[in-house]
């Protein structure tokens, strides 16, 4: 399996996945805490994958999203953002309603 | 790794030259800024599909000279 494979597979296999860096209980960048504080606060259940196990990953994930940076929300297989997107659309309750739109439960 | 805030503004200036630039140096380490760019451009544009844009402006400098770039962009 090359590694836009493996990125496929992961994104397919939870509603919502976070590449970080760190782990979600001890991310390792203030950008990757700030997606976590949101997804905590919001109570949704999540995939944090760390991308500084894997190299490979590490940039994989760059190009497959053609995004440049961590962290990246996933959502339902679908790139939501990075770190402003995800804080930006949390402040105008977009997140809430992309989470209510795709059937995924979160706090209200 | 750094790069001077004139670059990343002649940067952005050349890929929106319609746009209004507000950039500011969060750190003062040439290495954390944040930029809020409005521009005619991002109509009709998803929120990720404008940063992309203003990633691509930016030549592959984000996530390598320029560690972090909180970024706002609005339409003109």
């Amino acid at each position: 399996m090359n590694i836009n494979e493996k990125i496929q597979e992961k994104i397919s296999k939870n509603d919502v996945v976070l590449f970080l860096k760190g782990t979600p209980d001890m991310p390792q960048c203030g950008f990757s805490m700030a997606v976590c504080n949101v997804l905590k606060h919001l109570e949704v259940p999540f995939d944090g994958i760390n991308v500084l196990e894997d190299e490979e990953l590490r940039n994989g994930i760059k190009t497959f999203s053609d995004w440049p940076t961590i962290p990246q929300l996933y959502v339902k297989g679908e790139f939501v953002g990075g770190c402003d997107i995800i804080k930006e659309m949390f402040e105008k309750s977009e997140l809430q309603k992309l989470f209510e739109d795709k059937g995924i439960s979160f706090k209200k | 790794m750094a790069i001077k805030q004139e670059e990343i503004e002649q940067l952005l200036k050349e890929g929106f030259p319609d746009a209004d630039i507000q950039i500011q140096d969060l750190a003062g380490d040439d290495n954390h800024f944040s930029a809020k760019i409005i521009s005619s451009a991002f109509k009709g544009k998803s929120r990720v599909q404008q940063h992309q844009m203003v990633y691509s402006s930016l030549k592959g400098k984000m996530g390598t000279d320029l560690h972090a770039l909180a970024l706002t962009t609005e339409e003109k």
